[in-house]
């Protein structure tokens, strides 16, 4: 590959990384050591009981064709 | 017969510079991008280990931080939410038993941001080895550790020689064992 094409293929990789968000200042780079955090109550998806109930209604009622969370299902969709 | 017009002729020279230039470069931006993990500050097998004394870590169990100097001094930084850091523990303790007679000094160092969880699991585990937390997490951030658990291997002379990272069970106390047994039998620089 000529230096000219390798070097417009670098600023392409840089510029986008640059734009892809990577590098946006908001987003923080968890280390080894700060994944404490991940075990924190609000990072819980069943964090709210009605909201956990709801989610699992709209689940076994749409995915009955695929057996829902049983294998028994009918595939009707209709419960 | 064909020939190059006057104008052509002219600038032919000036395309072989310009790759010149090109070639050049290549050569140091290779270089650049091959140093950029380099960069990085993380302490390696070679580098010296921050002082311990120094890092303002709080007692959680065990012996207070004892003198380190002329030693062979096993690093392990763990935390309280790390299923293997938890794991590892035993394999220490036996280290421990095993080599501190011979000059192994075993200091575990928490990095939970929390006091109170770094606390119980100390507690819990009475470890017999020298429990340390490092509170503000200066200390785990100096050496910038690549994975929870990593075990950190260091000569008399002070400098790392070892780095585990994680603890696989069986595997890692082996090699740990290894490693301290070719430390121990080093003889101490003059």
């Amino acid at each position: 590959m000529k230096p000219r094409r390798l070097l417009i293929l670098a600023a392409l990789a840089a510029a986008g990384s640059l734009f892809s968000g990577c590098t946006h200042p908001g987003l923080a780079r968890v280390r080894p050591w700060e994944r404490g955090a991940f075990t924190d109550y609000r990072l819980r998806p069943d964090r709210d009981p009605l909201h956990a109930a709801l989610m699992e209604h709209a689940y076994f009622s749409r995915e009955a064709a695929s057996g829902g969370r049983s294998v028994g299902g009918t595939g009707c969709g209709c419960n | 017969m064909w020939s190059p017009s006057p104008r052509i002729a002219a600038n032919a020279p000036a395309r072989p510079a310009a790759r010149g230039n090109g070639r050049r470069l290549l050569p140091a931006i290779l270089v650049a991008l091959a140093s950029l993990p380099s960069l990085s500050a993380a302490v390696k097998v070679g580098d010296a280990f921050p002082p311990l004394a120094a890092a303002k870590l709080v007692p959680l169990a065990g012996a207070e931080l004892p003198a380190l100097a002329g030693k062979v001094v096993l690093v392990d930084f763990w935390a309280s939410w790390c299923a293997p850091c938890k794991a590892a523990f035993p394999a220490l303790a036996k280290l421990h038993a095993d080599f501190s007679a011979r000059g192994l000094v075993v200091v575990a160092v928490g990095v939970d941001e929390k006091p109170a969880p770094a606390a119980a699991f100390a507690q819990k585990l009475a470890p017999p080895f020298s429990t340390l937390h490092d509170r503000e997490q200066k200390l785990v951030a100096r050496v910038e550790v690549p994975a929870m658990p990593t075990t950190y291997l260091i000569g008399r002379d002070g400098r790392v020689r070892f780095v585990h990272e994680g603890f696989h069970g069986d595997r890692t106390a082996a090699e740990l064992r290894r490693n301290i047994e070719t430390l121990l039998t080093e003889k101490p620089s003059p």
